[in-house]
């Protein structure tokens, strides 16, 4: 059985996160992660809610320590906690805030753990094929689709994003992220860099403009912001005073040449962006403002099979399909041609058509509904929001959101939920895009004129 | 400033922040609909992160100062129409 270490790090007294109270090393960090360990549960698999960026990743390393598997869903809604808790009944969560855990059990992170550094003598081992998280895709069954992540193919992934971007053998970058540690993209460009890829992280997710400000003013050059292009342009937008960065880092949609050229002007730093999905981890990278098409990580492949573009070689295990269209250039790169059209994406979170029409159609009093997302509108900022049309006699826009807001994560809500007699089916009972979009437009006109 | 002089610019802002709400985020709904004390997450009008900071964004445009997550009060600041616009009318410098 083969074995990777917890951490990339040459030695312990090297630095490892900063946090408002100053650097931490990789001793405090292994001293914390040991004493975590001690108080998991007995549960195999947890939910590691943590806010704070460091206490989440004494969570995961407390985990790989104790053999644990943590579970990172894309929503945190009450029916995915719920359809967890059926899947796993030994879940346990773990948590360093408010969060409403239902009746899950519950490690709340303790204010003071009793750490012990000086028993911390050498960065542990962990087995290559152990589960060290398992990710979740939207799926078209109304279930969201688990997928394992070895501790293997995470430590691969780190090093192959670290050795594109320049930071594993480079100058060492302080890391400041606005995406969240549980989600793919923030969990490698921000944990995993930490990790291994010679990247510390500010513990923080700095969410406004002025939060980004000072999170970047807290930590030493160079700095490396992580980012999604949403919250890019509203900080180019805010006309905050951004202090230097020297690199950034885009992900979760591709950025408009407009946005990557303005970022680049305003900031003075390279914007580069990472490729990837749930199923295969970071896939490719480019920087748009020298060229479009996208370089697969070292040891990656794309190729054609058939109908489907299919990714394999490097940290991937095995052969994946990919979702989106695909255009393979003969040099090895490629361009990315849009999303097939059952997947949709607001503000860096994906779903598909197929999941949210089950879960609107499961509730109680619907007839007949479907999502939609409507044509973008020229001028718009980078959101189109999804819109949902119901059959559903006898009852109420709002106690249908209300039902709704139980099964999906509140970006994907319908904005609006038009009620209505019957949906624009075909002869055959489909719904067909167009179709859509006039209807759309009708109803919304409709209620324009009402109000 | 004592709480019975704030209170009519607090109330005049009630209006301006509502129509601010629906124009930035391009509900369809008009501002009136908008009850000032009903929450503006989860079971009120149901918005989310994303919302927040174009609401933020606006806000720091149109009245001059930046919002911060590292006031305590953040999700008080957001649980209505009329906290919301209290923390404008203390916050703002134009």
């Amino acid at each position: 059985m083969s074995r990777l270490p917890l951490l990339g790090h040459a030695g312990l007294d090297e630095i490892f996160a900063y946090r408002p109270s100053g650097p931490l090393t990789v001793r405090a960090f292994l001293a914390a992660a040991w004493a975590l360990a001690d108080r998991l549960p007995a549960g195999q698999r947890f939910l590691n809610l943590c806010q704070d960026r460091f206490r989440f990743s004494v969570g995961l390393a407390a985990g790989l320590l104790a053999g644990r598997s943590s579970l990172q869903p894309a929503s945190q809604s009450p029916e995915t906690l719920n359809q967890i808790r059926q899947r796993w009944p030994d879940v346990f969560c773990l948590c360093d805030s408010a969060f409403d855990s239902l009746d899950l059990p519950r490690v709340d992170y303790p204010e003071s753990l009793a750490v012990h550094p000086e028993r911390v003598v050498a960065i542990p081992q962990v087995a290559a094929e152990h589960v060290a998280i398992t990710a979740f895709t939207s799926g078209s069954t109304g279930l969201p689709v688990p997928h394992d992540k070895s501790w293997g193919s995470l430590v691969r992934n780190a090093r192959a994003e670290a050795d594109r971007l320049g930071l594993r053998h480079g100058p060492r970058h302080a890391v400041v992220g606005t995406v969240p540690a549980q989600h793919m993209y923030g969990f490698e460009s921000t944990v995993l860099l930490a990790m291994h890829g010679n990247s510390p992280f500010w513990s923080g997710k700095p969410f406004y403009p002025q939060d980004i400000v000072c999170a970047l003013e807290a930590v030493p050059r160079p700095r490396l912001l992580v980012t999604t292009p949403f919250h890019l342009a509203t900080l180019l937008a805010s006309g905050v005073e951004v202090p230097a960065v020297d690199r950034l880092l885009s992900a979760t949609a591709p950025l408009s040449e407009q946005l990557a050229a303005d970022a680049e002007a305003r900031l003075a730093a390279p914007l580069q962006e990472i490729y990837g999905c749930t199923e295969t981890g970071q896939l490719a990278s480019r920087r748009l403002l020298a060229d479009a098409a996208w370089l697969p990580l070292d040891g990656v492949r794309l190729e054609r099979e058939g109908e489907l573009i299919v990714a394999s070689g490097g940290h991937i295990e095995g052969r994946v399909p990919l979702a989106d269209a695909i255009e393979l250039l003969p040099d090895g790169r490629f361009l990315l041609l849009g999303r097939h059209s059952d997947l949709v994406s607001v503000a860096g979170k994906r779903s598909s058509l197929a999941y949210l029409n089950h879960q609107i159609a499961a509730l109680p009093g619907v007839v007949d509904a479907a999502f939609f997302q409507p044509d973008a509108v020229p001028g718009d900022r980078d959101i189109t929001r999804l819109c949902a049309f119901a059959v559903a006699p006898g009852q109420s826009r709002q106690q249908l959101l209300a039902r709704l807001r139980q099964r999906v994560d509140a970006a994907f809500l319908p904005r609006p939920l038009f009620i209505v007699d019957a949906l624009p089916r075909n002869a055959t009972g489909k719904l067909e895009r167009a179709q859509l979009q006039a209807f759309y437009e009708s109803n919304r006109s409709q209620r324009h004129a009402a109000s | 400033m004592s709480q019975d002089a704030s209170r009519p610019a607090a109330e005049a802002l009630l209006m301006e922040v509502a129509e601010l709400i629906v124009s930035a985020l391009n509900l369809d709904l008009s501002p009136s609909e908008i009850e000032p004390d009903a929450p503006l997450f989860g079971e009120g009008l149901g918005l989310d992160s994303i919302d927040v900071l174009e609401i933020a964004l606006v806000v720091s445009k149109r009245y001059g100062f930046q919002l911060r997550s590292d006031d305590d009060d953040n999700v008080r600041i957001f649980s209505s129409v009329r906290t919301l616009a209290e923390h404008i009318a203390c916050q703002r410098t134009q």
